[in-house]
């Protein structure tokens, strides 16, 4: 294992190379869902990068030549998915809100990787007191209701109100205030694993200082599961930026399209009757937590061999499995990271 | 002197049948460590929450800056002692919260407490009502999926199940309401009673604030035939959250007692293939769903926030957003204590229950 994912080509695996495996590896149901969460991902994202050009009207644009948007305005053929109460395109709103989605998912997920894994590997390999202390506190946040915890935090931040880069930094770093002790959590657990393994100790006698044991030998290892919790993690900071947005605390409607806001807005029309408002920034959000979350929930069945293909398995909870896997008992997990680690050697 | 002598000979006869009995002491020592990690868990909160409230300015400027002339600000902040350090407003707080006192909110000036209890029975009315539907819900359809496993049904209520996580509560709040509430017109858009309901209950002595208790005690059955329709959509746009999750963890935790010795036996036996799955694999598969299902009670106090916003019922969640926009930085933090001391303990309970029903999770 060690060897594959040492020697194992790094370039190739950062371009992607997990989900090409997983697609190989997978079969009938496994595979219909993973290709439809790929899909969907891949629609999203198009829609990201698309959405200057194909999207008919600004995020605020509130009127063109011929006059100003008419408020709540039913599907026609000159806003196809209608209007809002404050006389947007829905269309439009609908598809700018991917690229804040995106912002903030890349930077949310980015910033609390980097904090999760260094705080992680620090706290794993020096152990002690402050391995300690930040275990006390990554257990508080933990059990705490993260939405609240991003509320409070983007009040500290934002003070409530927000401009474009403000409003999303502010979102941004209140999901990674709850994300980070997720992957602190994890990748502690594995740089206590690791650091008992016979490749560090021999770094150690050859005279690696801990930075470099830290940084070469153990955080290569210690990281191959961020790939699912990065997709698990991106489609649950989506559901906390909608829900942010919906209770008021997200980003101003003329800064960015934000598909939680639109709801917001769109709950007072749907009393009467108007669903349009609604409906479509709502079926934004779930189809695309739903891409995120197959995906996600495809890499995580094709990594553990137990719920892996179709015969009858005598596998225990795909949590409890991970928990073991990081506990100590590294059977299941070292027979995955053995799979990849082919895999990708086979690919090279 | 006779009794010292006497402790050496009496000990190892007391050990030995702690020891025998055993599990019995190891239950109780157990719990009672347990108990004291809920402290230094509570602690580090109330500090964040403090901390993190105090950043913002001291809690009169919030909520009244602007609208009160400066001097009359500085006198009330002043007065209330905010213009102290802050470390010994954090000390003072520390005292008040173990004395069970958490001030005064500043905007409409009720007592912190009473506030809490007032909604917090709105809260935990609607929390009971959604497990009640998630566990319905959840627990017969994952016993289906694991019994069907890998063909279209299983395929199906995975995908059910996923489609639950993924959709925000207020988006199926919003279905809903259009739905039932718009289109068919079967139920009320939001709130928890009509006004006629709340006349009639407001009569009641001592009244519990959980409203289908009280409507039952009045003997009216209008009124609680009113307050159920009422809460029929939240119940369902926050129980189907939980309700997917309810059911991976009975489908994947059956399939794994599905796969044991003693159901091959017994389906060797020929016992039928309906009572392998709800006698035989479904009570072992229990307890790893006991667990999360209080873990589950962050999500459930999350979501309440947003169901209680989108149906306009007036629990904790519904009043801490109110607080939160009119920056009663008081109440808020009155609010978020609350919660994190009721995840804490149910983090207790159910760690002491999985104990009682595993004794391997002792340490």
């Amino acid at each position: 294992m060690s060897t594959a994912t040492f020697s194992g080509p790094k370039k190739s695996f950062l371009s992607g190379l997990p989900v090409i495996s997983h697609l190989n590896k997978s079969v009938g149901l496994q595979r219909g869902m993973l290709i439809t969460g790929l899909v969907l991902t891949g629609f999203f994202l198009l829609c990201t990068i698309l959405a200057p050009f194909i999207a008919p009207y600004g995020y605020s644009q509130l009127s063109d030549q011929s006059g100003s948007f008419p408020a709540q305005q039913a599907p026609s053929s000159k806003h196809l998915l209608g209007t809002t109460v404050g006389g947007y395109d829905v269309l439009s709103r609908v598809l700018w809100g991917s690229q804040t989605a995106v912002t903030v998912i890349v930077v949310a997920v980015a910033m609390s990787i980097f904090l999760g894994v260094a705080l992680g590997l620090l706290s794993g390999y020096y152990g002690g007191w402050l391995d300690r202390v930040l275990v006390v506190i990554a257990d508080a946040i933990y059990a705490f209701p993260s939405l609240l915890l991003a509320i409070v935090m983007s009040i500290v931040i934002s003070h409530g109100q927000s401009s474009f880069w403000g409003g999303i930094l502010a979102c941004a770093f209140s999901i990674t205030v709850v994300f980070v002790p997720q992957y602190f959590r994890v990748i502690r657990a594995e740089t206590i694993r690791l650091k008992a393994e016979p490749f560090v100790e021999s770094a150690m006698v050859l005279g690696a200082s801990s930075m470099r044991i830290i940084g070469r030998h153990i955080f290569k290892n210690a990281t191959r599961t961020l790939p699912l919790m990065f997709t698990l993690n991106a489609s649950e900071s989506i559901l906390t930026l909608a829900g942010l947005g919906f209770l008021g605390f997200g980003i101003e409607p003329s800064s960015a399209a934000e598909w939680g806001f639109d709801l917001n807005k769109a709950m007072a029309d749907a009393s009467s009757g108007i669903w349009w408002t609604g409906v479509f920034p709502g079926i934004a959000i779930v189809l695309t937590v739903l891409g995120l979350t197959l995906v996600g929930e495809s890499i995580n069945d094709l990594n553990d061999p137990r719920l892996r293909g179709r015969k009858r398995a005598g596998g225990k909870p795909s949590r409890s499995a991970a928990a073991v896997g990081q506990g100590g008992n590294t059977g299941a997990g070292t027979g995955s990271a053995a799979g990849n680690g082919t895999r990708e050697a086979g690919n090279a | 002197m006779t009794s010292l002598i006497e402790v050496p000979d009496v000990e190892p006869v007391a050990v030995a049948p702690k020891r025998k009995s055993g599990q019995g002491g190891g239950l109780g020592r157990y719990i009672v460590v347990r108990f004291f990690l809920i402290i230094p868990t509570i602690f580090i909160l109330v500090t964040l929450v403090f901390f993190l409230m105090r950043v913002i300015g001291d809690p009169i400027t919030a909520a009244q800056g602007g609208r009160l002339p400066p001097d009359v600000l500085a006198q009330r902040i002043h007065d209330a002692g905010y213009d102290r350090p802050i470390f010994v407003q954090y000390f003072e707080y520390l005292g008040q919260v173990v004395t069970g006192n958490f001030g005064t909110t500043i905007t409409d000036r009720r007592p912190v407490v009473e506030m809490l209890s007032t909604f917090g029975a709105a809260t935990l009315e609607l929390s009971i009502n959604a497990l009640i539907v998630a566990l319905a819900v959840g627990i017969p359809l994952g016993l289906l999926a694991a019994q069907r496993r890998d063909r279209a049904t299983d395929a199906f209520l995975r995908f059910f199940a996923i489609l639950c996580y993924a959709t925000p509560v207020f988006f199926s709040g919003l279905l809903l309401k259009l739905t039932f509430s718009v289109w068919l017109g079967w139920l009320p858009v939001a709130g928890r009673t009509s006004t006629r309901t709340e006349l009639a209950m407001s009569s009641l002595a001592a009244p519990s604030g959980i409203y289908w208790l009280d409507a039952l005690r009045s003997g009216n059955f209008a009124a609680f035939g009113d307050v159920v329709s009422h809460a029929v959509l939240p119940a369902i746009a926050l129980g189907f959250l939980t309700a997917g999750v309810f059911l991976r963890l009975v489908r994947t935790n059956v399939i794994g007692t599905l796969g044991k010795d003693y159901v091959e036996a017994g389906r060797s036996r020929g016992v039928s293939e309906f009572r392998l799955v709800t006698k035989h694999a479904y009570k072992p598969a229990l307890i790893p769903i006991i667990t999360v299902m209080g873990l589950q009670i962050a999500l459930l106090l999350g979501g309440a926030v947003l169901t209680e916003t989108t149906f306009e019922w007036k629990g904790l969640g519904y009043q801490l957003v109110q607080y939160l926009n009119a920056r009663d930085f008081v109440a808020v933090q009155g609010i978020v204590m609350l919660l994190a001391v009721i995840v804490a303990i149910t983090n207790f309970i159910v760690d002491v229950v999985a104990a009682l029903i595993d004794p391997r999770v002792r340490y």
